[in-house]
């Protein structure tokens, strides 16, 4: 089957969007439907599923098979879908209370059970469809609507949590840069098997310039590691810092202050987490230096696959399913 | 068991005693230790009684724990069932033979015992230590109590111990084995074909030798010890029922369930998928729909309850014929997503077999205390349709008709099956599955709207049900969700007026479906002024009491539901014809509730919510006492 070609235009639907003037979900949904365009699916075979909050009413603006379903639940419901149709492309949209508060269960079991879905999690640190509560990733001490004396909520880092719950693909990319979206984008859906990719989404209207120091000019410069496979870990305006381990850890330095060969070069594709879970500790929210890109991809045998299998095996040793045969089968008797 | 029926050899008279006593119909009781193989004795002497053709029906019993201590009253565990030479409908009332193999399994289960029953002991399990443990300040077999009862101690553990020495099993596997030795014993007193239990057991430990051999010794051991030592003076026969004819099996109402699963999704020409939780009484739906692989059964269990039906949804979305099962904890769990398919509009089947409740409640007991629930127990107004299943075989039927019902209106439909059913066993009459019903449905392939646009909400004229189309169908993409939706587009729509108009739709739905199921049928006598008016389970306690006063003489009259939403179109007219009504049920009057609110009928109640089924003459008694007021 040949695919036909496609432009972004393909993929917008009828539908007025309707976020917040200036929300980063706009810009996502720019890289998703340019991506989608290029990626060489037939958009039949592309579903999105979403659950409750701002991000969640993506798949109105897909036109696409979607559904826009409850709270948190959505990584279940792809699961119950990849499951059944290992012949179509899932697509989760999620933010951070979605995946991370009311639905922590099934993101972390929908990823170690690694079924082909891709997770795209919103992270903005807010709760914004409710107007402005905090998230299970604000910073401790943010003062928000439901926090006025400040939050006392210790928050998960994202990419942490993915990688201790066995996830074989892990990312993170930032709303603002489209090419970095889309590039993470392709990576994840060329990867086989549950993928997680956070994005850093900017809420201008209640959780403003939270990821200030990745995305201002003059912040990110300072701030922003990029993870490229193969590649020594530097950042800063010339390359001034770097990234060793020492005493345990990945650690920055400056980089004149070690030899090159200390430098840690990134390896996504190594099948211990450990360095992949050492890099998400470099940074416990976008404060400071913070890594983005590929933290982890590493293939394993997907769910759906395991179960195609097992079904295949099945009718090649027992037949295909005989009810006849089924209902007699705990032994019968015939009444004259 | 696979393979083929341990069927009983032709002409297999050898067995019979001829001196024996016949009866038309015996209830025996196994009691012990939930570590004693009570439920494994039940069943193994119940299917010998099915292979030789009786009729029957069983009521298991156990506690909740796995474990409970050994030798308490907690930790008792029974298995009753009822064989007959003709057509029973419950497991029986009272025991006229009780097996109790140890003080506490006496005294929990003495009280129920026949007056001049027969009561079998095993006197090894009798010892200080376990008196106590029971309760029992004085040996009961010992100070006169038991004068009442026909009672035969037996050795059991010095007997087992005896009979398995060189079968080569040591330590704790030694006495393992005396629940085969008790239903040898019963197998003499009451002439059952050994092979049946033989041949299982072959087949079962075909990889342990050793406990092979060692069962069958104690099976064998008991059987002769009660044939050498004339355990008692006559043994008893109750021959082979006259059932309609046919091939039948033995059939818990899990098994059936799943089966009528299996063939709801031939029926539909679609794939199975069943996404769930592990929790009592619903697992084994999930263990033998697990087995059914090359039917391209997909089962998933899933990190919890939320996540069992959210798969199941997915499926439905997928194109799949999508059940999730649970018990009414479970199913509250569900609830928001229930809501989310009925707005969806997505085929959804949800089993709730119902147990004691309300949160843990009883887990290992019956109880009908879900019907409110799943008529009302979602947000918003969410009218599901709702289907019972009555009896252990016949919840093969009704897994197909909940299907049909998903299908054809594109609804979720709440299937309810309750413990009794759920671990009940009874012979089922085998269905011809050439002639199982045609439940499929045409998936829309082409674009319905104008100018080939896909409208998901355009609804058929008759069923009102929206057109089903999967993704992967080129032209058709769209999204559906939990907020409101045009009537048209499907789109997101906050107009007051649609809001008002899917409400009514939906409702309107439902309700059509009661011209699309069957009429309820009178069961006895027409002109009769009572009608009992039942549901579930409850209904072999209630015919039976029917076909008792009947017997004797009196005139009454009885009707069951399988359709508790939408009630059957004929029911108000049904009532109209009776003077007085009678609910029986195992919960405080919910049916009762709605038979008032929705016909203004006064009905009466009989309510029980104790964890164990009607009995037969608790519901005789209720009629007659309506009779004669």
């Amino acid at each position: 089957m040949t695919t036909p070609t496609y432009t972004r235009a393909d993929f917008q639907t009828d539908q007025e969007v309707r976020w917040c003037p200036g929300c980063g979900d706009y810009t996502i949904l720019a890289a998703v439907q340019g991506y989608m365009a290029q990626m060489g699916v037939p958009k039949e075979k592309i579903v999105f599923i979403s659950g409750i909050g701002c991000s969640s009413r993506f798949p109105y603006y897909m036109n696409t098979y979607g559904m826009h379903s409850i709270h948190g639940r959505a990584p279940a419901i792809a699961s119950g879908l990849a499951a059944s149709r290992p012949d179509l492309d899932v697509w989760v949209i999620t933010g951070d209370g979605d995946a991370l508060s009311i639905g922590g269960n099934h993101l972390i079991h929908a990823l170690r059970r690694n079924l082909n879905i891709k997770i795209l999690l919103f992270n903005n640190q807010i709760y914004g469809l409710t107007k402005g509560q905090y998230s299970p990733t604000s910073e401790v001490g943010k003062s928000t609507k439901s926090t006025p004396y400040g939050s006392i909520d210790y928050p998960f880092n994202p990419v942490s949590l993915a990688i201790g719950a066995e996830a074989g693909f892990v990312a993170r990319t930032i709303d603002m840069d489209r090419p970095h979206t889309q590039a993470m984008l392709e990576a994840a859906h060329q990867h086989q098997g549950a993928a997680l990719v956070e994005i850093y989404q900017n809420c201008n209207v209640f959780n403003d310039k939270a990821f200030l120091q990745l995305t201002g000019k003059e912040e990110r410069s300072h701030n922003r590691i990029d993870l490229r496979a193969g590649e020594p870990i530097v950042f800063g305006p010339n390359g001034d810092h770097a990234v060793v381990w020492r005493e345990g850890k990945a650690t920055v330095v400056d980089t004149a202050s070690v030899p090159t060969s200390d430098i840690m070069v990134h390896d996504p594709s190594r099948l211990d987490p450990s360095t992949a879970f050492a890099l998400s500790r470099l940074s416990h929210g976008p404060y400071g230096p913070t890594p983005v890109g590929i933290f982890r991809d590493v293939s394993r045998p997907t769910y759906e696959d395991a179960m195609s299998h097992q079904l295949v095996e099945a009718q090649e040793k027992r037949g295909p399913g005989d009810l006849d045969k089924l209902i007699s089968s705990l032994g019968t008797w015939t009444v004259d | 068991m696979s393979g083929d029926a341990p069927g009983v050899p032709d002409g297999d008279t050898a067995t019979i005693d001829r001196s024996s006593t016949e009866l038309d119909k015996v209830v025996i009781r196994f009691a012990g230790d939930s570590g004693d193989g009570m439920q494994l004795a039940g069943a193994r002497f119940t299917d010998a009684s099915a292979a030789f053709g009786n009729d029957l029906a069983t009521l298991p019993s156990f506690p909740a724990e796995i474990r409970a201590p050994a030798g308490t009253l907690p930790g008792v565990s029974s298995f009753q069932v009822q064989i007959a030479d003709f057509d029973i409908l419950t497991a029986g009332d009272q025991p006229d033979c009780l097996v109790a193999m140890n003080p506490a399994a006496l005294k929990a289960n003495l009280k129920d015992l026949r007056p001049s029953g027969t009561l079998i002991v095993n006197r090894d399990a009798f010892d200080e230590r376990n008196l106590a443990k029971a309760g029992y300040e004085v040996n009961p077999l010992d100070d006169g109590s038991l004068t009442g009862f026909k009672v035969i101690e037996v050795p059991m553990d010095s007997l087992t111990k005896e009979a398995v020495k060189d079968t080569g099993v040591t330590g704790r596997d030694v006495l393992r084995s005396k629940n085969f030795f008790a239903i040898g014993l019963l197998a003499w007193l009451f002439n059952r074909p050994q092979e049946p239990t033989v041949e299982w057991v072959e087949q079962k430990f075909a990889r342990k030798a050793d406990v092979a051999a060692a069962n069958i010794a104690a099976f064998k051991a008991g059987y002769t010890f009660g044939f050498a030592t004339e355990a008692t003076k006559t043994t008893y026969t109750v021959k082979p029922a006259k059932l309609e004819s046919g091939r039948y099996t033995n059939i818990t109402g899990n098994t059936a369930l799943a089966w009528g699963l299996v063939a709801a999704a031939q029926c539909a020409k679609l794939p199975l998928f069943y996404g769930t939780y592990p929790i009592t009484p619903a697992s084994d739906v999930l263990h033998e729909l697990s087995k059914h692989k090359n039917f391209g059964v997909r089962t998933f269990q899933a990190e919890d309850e939320i996540a069992g039906i959210g798969t199941a949804i997915g499926a439905a979305f997928g194109g799949a014929l999508a059940v999730t099962g649970s018990s009414g904890p479970g199913i509250a769990l569900k609830s928001e997503a229930i809501s989310l398919a009925l707005m969806a509009e997505l085929p959804l089947i949800v089993i709730n077999v119902q147990r004691g409740g309300p949160s843990t409640g009883l887990p290992t007991k019956p109880e009908q205390s879900d019907l409110l629930f799943s008529l009302f127990g979602r947000h918003g107004e969410s009218p599901v349709p709702v289907v019972a299943i009555s009896s252990p075989s016949d919840a093969f039927a009704n897994a197909i008709e909940a299907a049909r019902i998903a299908l054809k209106y594109m609804t979720p439909v709440i299937l309810l099956s309750d413990n009794l059913i759920a671990n009940g066993s009874e012979p089922w009459r085998l269905p011809d599955v050439d002639q199982l019903p045609d439940i499929s449905v045409t998936r829309i392939t082409e674009p319905n709207g104008p100018d080939g646009a896909f409208l998901p909400y355009m609804r058929d004229v008759h069923t009102f049900a929206r057109p089903w189309a999967v993704p992967g169908t080129p032209g058709l993409e769209h999204r559906i969700g939990g907020i409101e939706k045009d009537a048209i587009t499907g789109n997101v729509s906050y107009d007051p007026a649609n809001h008002q108009l899917m409400t009514d739709t939906r409702a309107w739905k439902v309700k059509n479906i009661a011209n699309d199921i069957p009429p309820v049928e009178i069961y006895g006598d027409d002109d009769a002024d009572i009608l009992v008016l039942g549901w579930g389970s409850t209904k072999g306690a209630i015919r039976a009491a029917i076909n008792r006063l009947r017997a004797s003489g009196k005139k009454v009259a009885s009707a069951h539901l399988t359709h508790l939403s939408p009630f059957p179109a004929n029911l108000g007219e049904v009532l109209d014809r009776f003077d007085k009504v009678l609910i029986p049920e195992l919960n405080t009057g919910q049916l009762r509730m709605l038979i008032r609110a929705d016909y203004l009928v006064p009905a009466e109640g009989l309510n029980k919510v104790a964890g164990v089924p009607f009995t037969i003459g608790e519901i005789a008694d209720k009629i007659m006492e309506m009779m004669e007021s």
